[in-house]
């Protein structure tokens, strides 16, 4: 303990002796921090061509002929490039993406509604023991969802609702409670208690101060649980594949799954079929970049 | 309790009930499948004790599955932990562009896993993709077999998987290292700590509650892992790449042993809950972390 503390202190006396030893010289600058820099970035940019480039390969390959798919010139640009294999990917799987669609926009309403009151509920309505049910709530957020599938294919089965695009909606619902729940409490617990005191002393009630008081105050919130469960809900395979496996009503996950596991589709297609089922997470996340990441870390920790 | 408590509580139960169902119910249903005798179309609600449990795992597969598991884990995490911090660091360093560089390696996180899945299943093809590259750039001695390998495809679907996580990881460093008092890092260079020191003795540890969240939150993933496995291997070659899930989802869907799936299901659980039980009920650390 004695010797490590000692040799970082040697170590510290080097690297500030470094220092003192290029503040000779102030007004020059100083190849090695050039050096240094020039470094940095080009880690950076290593970095960000790695992130890249599955995306890449991706759009190099849809943009390609069929004539040029070949797994020896996968790098090689298109000669020329063609929507042929976007126009053929769409004939594919065109329905599942407005299924998908269909099952997204009612789910993601659906759970943000719901985790908006229940939020503001757990946030400022605590009642004994309030704690303890919000965290058995949040517990479901982190659930392997394999924990659930069989008894989940029997209910949804006896209500007549297996197979069916109502069915995922539900199931999707609920089961996106407990991270928007997580979301909004986070937030209205923000919301100053005097506020709520003033507003009860004019006479607002429970809902009277939910819809003039903590509404007005959560757009930002309201837009980031939007964004949070679109992405969750478009990009979910396993509880499509098993309450959704039919062709007919299949959401894009499933469709680009079956097209790419089928021997007889060429990769071309395949490719563009799955950058359609990415296009419309990737647009949003460029957009709103800034409320994807404010999700991101609401739901890790609090910033 | 007032009248309007009452009144958020009546709101409040819908949603309760429905949770309660679809979580709580459905675990103790799971559980109950997994100690009945049921293997075909119609359930055989015979008790059987622990018998699916034995059967499932004497399964060489489920040792496949246990081996994959904690290969995955130590691939997965490690990547996501060590390039999330690495990145998280060098991006704190006043760098013009930072926020083109933020959203490049977030990208991969707002696309779905089957998608990424059909990208890396041709990337990782050892007759093309990554090993046309190193070919190209005389690195052709170098040609792994990725995921087709018996005994370390699973790696290479971890690689996979962590190429999507890693900008995640990244980001809650990122914001965690802005969370520093910039006086405490001051007060030890003043002390005369160089950077590694401060790195060892100041930054680290007090960014230990953002590693154990991003050691929840990977740890899930690899719990959970079964989007990527489908649509990379499909489980191959043989089940050298199969895990928990796939297996679960085949006894149920494919193979109608819906007790043996539960059973394999409810172990899912239980290692889940390893991973998940302390730190829920852990106060100080959920507060730490504002999911309290």
């Amino acid at each position: 303990m004695m010797a490590t503390t000692q040799s970082d202190h040697a170590a510290g006396t080097m690297l500030r002796s470094h220092a003192r030893a290029g503040a000779v010289a102030p007004t020059r600058i100083r190849p090695r921090h050039v050096f240094k820099r020039l470094l940095l970035y080009l880690v950076l940019l290593a970095f960000a061509a790695y992130f890249l480039m599955p995306i890449y390969v991706l759009v190099l390959t849809a943009l390609k002929p069929f004539s040029d798919v070949n797994t020896a010139t996968m790098w090689q640009l298109p000669t020329p490039p063609t929507l042929d294999a976007f126009a053929a990917a769409w004939n594919a799987v065109g329905g599942s993406f407005l299924n998908s669609v269909a099952i997204v926009v009612p789910a993601t309403l659906l759970a943000t509604l719901l985790g908006a009151v229940n939020g503001y509920v757990f946030a400022k309505w605590r009642f004994p023991g309030s704690e303890l049910v919000f965290r058995l709530v949040l517990f479901g957020m982190f659930l392997p969802y394999q924990g659930l599938l069989i008894p989940l294919v029997l209910t949804l089965r006896q209500l007549g609702l297996f197979g069916t695009i109502p069915g995922l909606i539900v199931t999707h619902a609920i089961l996106g409670i407990p991270i928007t729940a997580l979301l909004f409490r986070s937030f209205f617990a923000a919301v100053p208690d005097e506020l709520l005191e003033a507003a009860k002393l004019d006479g607002c009630g429970f809902f009277r101060i939910f819809r003039y008081l903590m509404l007005p105050l959560a757009p930002p919130t309201i837009a980031v649980v939007l964004l949070w469960q679109f992405t969750a809900v478009w990009n979910d395979f396993i509880l499509a594949v098993v309450i959704l496996n039919n062709p007919q009503s299949a959401p894009i996950t499933v469709a680009v799954q079956n097209l790419a596991g089928s021997t007889s589709v060429e990769w071309n297609v395949q490719m563009a079929a799955a950058l359609i089922a990415a296009l419309p997470t990737i647009v949003v996340y460029l957009l709103l970049g800034k409320l994807f990441m404010r999700g991101l870390l609401t739901g890790a920790l609090k910033g | 309790m007032t009248r309007d408590h009452w009144l958020g509580l009546l709101v409040l139960s819908p949603s309760l009930i429905a949770v309660g169902i679809f979580v709580y119910v459905f675990i103790g249903w799971s559980v109950y499948v997994s100690t009945i005798d049921w293997s075909g179309f119609v359930p055989d609600y015979t008790f059987k004790w622990l018998d699916n449990y034995w059967q499932v795992a004497t399964d060489p597969r489920f040792l496949t599955d246990l081996r994959n598991l904690v290969l995955f884990s130590v691939v997965f995490i490690g990547q996501c932990i060590v390039i999330g911090f690495i990145l998280a660091v060098l991006l704190n360093r006043h760098i013009k562009g930072e926020g083109i560089f933020r959203t490049i390696y977030i990208l991969p996180f707002a696309v779905s896993l089957v998608v990424t899945g059909v990208s890396w299943h041709w990337l990782m093809d050892p007759t093309t993709g990554i090993n046309l590259l190193l070919r190209a750039i005389g690195l052709g001695a170098i040609q792994p077999s990725w995921y087709l390998s018996q005994s370390w495809g699973i790696v290479a679907v971890a690689t996979a998987n962590s190429w999507q996580m890693c900008g995640y990881v990244m980001a809650i460093y990122l914001a965690g290292l802005r969370n520093i008092p910039t006086e405490l890092v001051e007060a030890a260079r003043m002390d005369g700590a160089g950077p590694f020191t401060i790195y060892r003795r100041v930054i680290i540890p007090l960014l230990a509650p953002v590693t154990v969240t991003a050691l929840l939150l990977t740890g899930m993933v690899s719990v959970k892992t079964f989007d990527l496995v489908v649509t990379m291997t499909g489980g191959g070659p043989g089940f050298a790449t199969d895990v928990l899930g796939l297996n679960m989802y085949q006894l149920a869907f494919q193979a109608n042993l819906y007790s043996q799936s539960a059973a394999v299901a409810v172990i899912m659980m239980m290692i889940a809950g390893l991973v998940l039980v302390p730190y829920v009920m852990n106060n100080r650390r959920l507060k730490r972390t504002g999911l309290g």
